[in-house]
């Protein structure tokens, strides 16, 4: 068959759904080569992926994060985990996870009066979700935790979600509030989650935990996150507990209130 | 009792069956990391010659994880079919993987002895296989389920459409369902991780998906993937829930990590089926598993996380799933560290869910963090779709803005069927060409602007 006269027939089929993509950061209407992704896009993937793999071995700025706390009238102090450098602990989870001896005997030899609660920030596998939304998040959330008392906020590097039991521990608190660097992705190498542990010791699970992920300005705001944080640090000190029997129930009360709120049946 | 095997001038003893297993892996960073893997590579082949050896009645006589002190181990024994596994009862590790290999063993005869073969048999005979022996033995199983389609059926190969948000904002996944509908995904489930567990905000989700399915007439089915606690309260309350998810593991205490017994699965496997809301068949349950989990929730017993992972199969196989997803890049580097360990592990948990009977479908993925790239999905997606998968991973750019890794995508799923000439689930691939998605011959007709899935009714 001889081609149309006129121009020659494109290569990439469009989607004709741009507006689609308005209501998502996910990658719509890329188009497509046939059944393959355009040219471009597989470049624009191949950057970004380069992007997150840079991202995951950069440090964390606590030196910032210690000043601005400070002008926020915190105190904090400093840890770091068993694992000595980033290639360490890529490959040891457990070491993430406990705290190096140095660190140890600092928090162990601190007044442990028993703070209602600890909160932590850890840089986890995202520094920069740390350096771009742990101050913010913090500065939401810390006036929100009163009259509660709160230890001094702990930085960890090279830190597990479950360093925070350790720490917890050590410093006698009812409750850990860690905030760390989730796994960086594509769109996102910037959010911190939040992980919830009641009566912290060495040896819990995450079935033990309840978790806020996605804080970061294009996902959940600082301000929400903090809002949600709070919730369920009362609702924990108020049961006595976190975990599966813990259910987040920080939306339905704005909900209700909202009239295009789907029915709720029974 | 101790095992043995001579190399030369060297005897290599193995402690037990455990260390036997742990020892014939393949090379991985979960199994370096728990301090079982094997010392040196003569070492490696030295217990997979031994287990070779070994007649398949040694998983019976001897668990891995004693019977009083797990759970799962119990249900392993106590379920075991012997009338099943009598035609292979007499075979060693090595004769068995010469069986599965041979035209003894047909879509039939596999599918007659599923229930007398033990997860530890399983994994077992893979330690002894190549990947070319995973392929081809797995692709002559056949395992079907049925919801509101059909999934599993030869030259088929279903997509999850997984329309993540981070916010869990409807109107940005319903943007992305209506993309992957008109790629052609979705006949394995519409399936949302939330980033909330909120049962408001589960609730709104659900009923976005139904009235969707509702609307356009789909075959097809919807799954919240929160806790089966959860999604048990959200069916107590009206809301309408086709499949239930659960996370499952390969020991009790690992499953005790999630929050969950098998007491509790089987309520939640009762509480979907009490709807009757399949149109075909009423297989609800939809399970995720990965290697690495029972380590990485300090339940693994010093089994290697390949075995481990196939006993998460006896788990789902009490409750006769519609899916089985083994999720195989997701847990990081040091599970499975590079592209080379991804690609074993998916082809090992597709193999091993097939020949126990389940309708494994894989999500082909990795992290940043992890040593692999988009080229290792090519090559694991490409080898998943010769040996029959069930399905896999519908996500736009294979970028999942939610869960921040990386997946497979509606182009993935286009490229492998025009690359193997897989079809959609029967009910599916016909309701898409009436819908004008998809041509007679099953490959995408040029989207219109104004398809009624794009209409302004479906954001709002």
């Amino acid at each position: 068959m001889s081609p149309p006269p006129g121009r020659p027939p494109a290569p990439v089929t469009a989607d004709p759904w741009a507006e689609l993509a308005a209501s998502t950061p996910a990658r719509l209407a890329l188009g497509r080569a046939g059944a393959s992704l355009p040219t471009r896009e597989v470049l624009k993937l191949g950057l970004a992926h380069a992007q997150a793999r840079d991202a995951v071995h950069a440090a964390a700025d606590f030196g910032a994060l210690r000043s601005g706390l400070a002008s926020l009238g915190h105190a904090s102090v400093e840890v770091e985990s068993a694992a000595p450098d980033r290639a360490t602990y890529l490959r040891r989870p457990d070491f993430g996870r406990r705290l190096s001896a140095r660190s140890r005997s600092l928090l162990g030899g601190a007044d442990a009066a028993g703070a209602d609660i600890c909160v932590l920030v850890a840089d986890g596998l995202s520094a920069a979700a740390v350096d771009r939304n742990a101050l913010a998040l913090l500065g939401a959330l810390l006036p929100r935790l009163a009259p509660r008392s709160v230890a001094p906020i702990v930085l960890a590097r090279q830190g597990r979600v479950a360093l925070g039991d350790e720490v917890g521990t050590l410093t006698g608190a009812r409750l850990t509030v860690m905030l760390i660097g989730e796994r960086p992705g594509l769109s996102a190498a910037d959010s911190l989650g939040a992980y919830l542990t009641f009566g912290p010791r060495v040896g819990l699970t995450d079935a033990a935990r309840n978790c806020v992920s996605n804080i970061r300005p294009g996902g959940l705001v600082p301000d929400a996150a903090a809002g949600r944080i709070a919730w369920l640090v009362d609702r924990a000190l108020a049961l006595s507990l976190t975990g599966v029997a813990l259910k987040d129930g920080s939306g339905d009360a704005a909900l209700a209130r909202s009239p295009d709120a789907p029915p709720l049946a029974g | 009792m101790a095992y043995s095997h001579a190399v030369g001038r060297t005897t290599w003893a193995f402690a037990d069956l455990k260390d036997l297993m742990a020892k014939a892996t393949p090379l991985r960073s979960g199994d370096m990391l728990a301090g079982i893997a094997a010392g040196s590579a003569e070492e490696r082949l030295a217990a997979r010659h031994c287990l070779a050896d070994l007649p398949l009645k040694a998983f019976l006589a001897r668990p891995l994880i004693p019977y009083e002190e797990d759970d799962v181990t119990r249900l392993i024994i106590d379920r075991h079919d012997e009338a099943a596994f009598a035609p292979i009862a007499h075979l060693t590790v090595g004769d068995f993987r010469d069986w599965l290999l041979s035209d003894l063993a047909d879509a039939a005869a596999l599918a007659r002895i599923a229930p007398g073969i033990t997860p530890e048999m399983a994994a077992a005979v893979s330690k002894i296989m190549r990947n070319q022996d995973l392929i081809l033995a797995a692709k002559k199983c056949r395992v079907v389920t049925r919801f509101r389609n059909t999934i599993g059926l030869p030259g088929t190969m279903a997509v999850r459409l997984q329309p993540n948000h981070p916010t869990d904002d409807p109107d940005g996944i319903a943007a992305v369902i209506a993309e992957g509908l008109l790629y052609g995904c979705g006949d394995a489930v519409i399936g949302i991780n939330p980033a909330s567990d909120s049962p408001t905000g589960l609730s709104r989700l659900c009923h976005l998906i139904d009235d969707l399915i509702a609307r356009h007439a789909i075959p097809t089915q919807a799954c919240i993937l929160t806790h089966a606690t959860t999604t048990i309260g959200l069916i107590e309350r009206g809301v309408p829930v086709d499949l239930v998810f659960q996370s499952i593991a390969g020991t009790e205490a690992a499953n005790a990590s999630f929050g969950v017994t098998l007491d509790l699965l089987g309520e939640a496997n009762d509480a979907g089926r009490s709807l009757k809301r399949g149109t075909v068949g009423q297989n609800v349950m939809y399970f995720e598993t990965g290697q690495g989990s029972a380590l990485s929730a300090g339940a693994h017993h010093g089994v290697d996380q390949q075995t481990l992972e196939a006993r998460a199969y006896a788990v789902a196989r009490a409750y006769d799933p519609f899916l089985v997803n083994t999720v195989v890049g997701f847990i990081g580097p040091e599970y499975l560290y590079d592209g080379k360990q991804i690609i074993r592990a998916g082809l090992e948990d597709h193999f091993c869910g097939k020949l126990m009977g389940l309708p494994l479908g894989c999500d082909a993925c990795y992290t940043n963090h992890a040593e692999a790239d988009a080229d290792d999905m090519d090559a694991l997606m490409t080898l998943l779709g010769a040996a029959g998968v069930t399905y896999i991973m519908g996500v736009p750019g294979a970028d999942d803005v939610m869960l921040n890794y990386q997946s497979t995508s509606f182009h993935d799923q286009l490229y492998l069927r025009d690359a193997l000439g897989l079809k959609r689930a029967p009910e599916f691939e016909a309701w898409l060409q009436r819908m004008g998605i998809t041509g007679p011959d099953g490959r995408l007709r040029q989207a219109s602007g104004s398809h009624p899935l794009l209409s302004r009714a479906e954001a709002a």
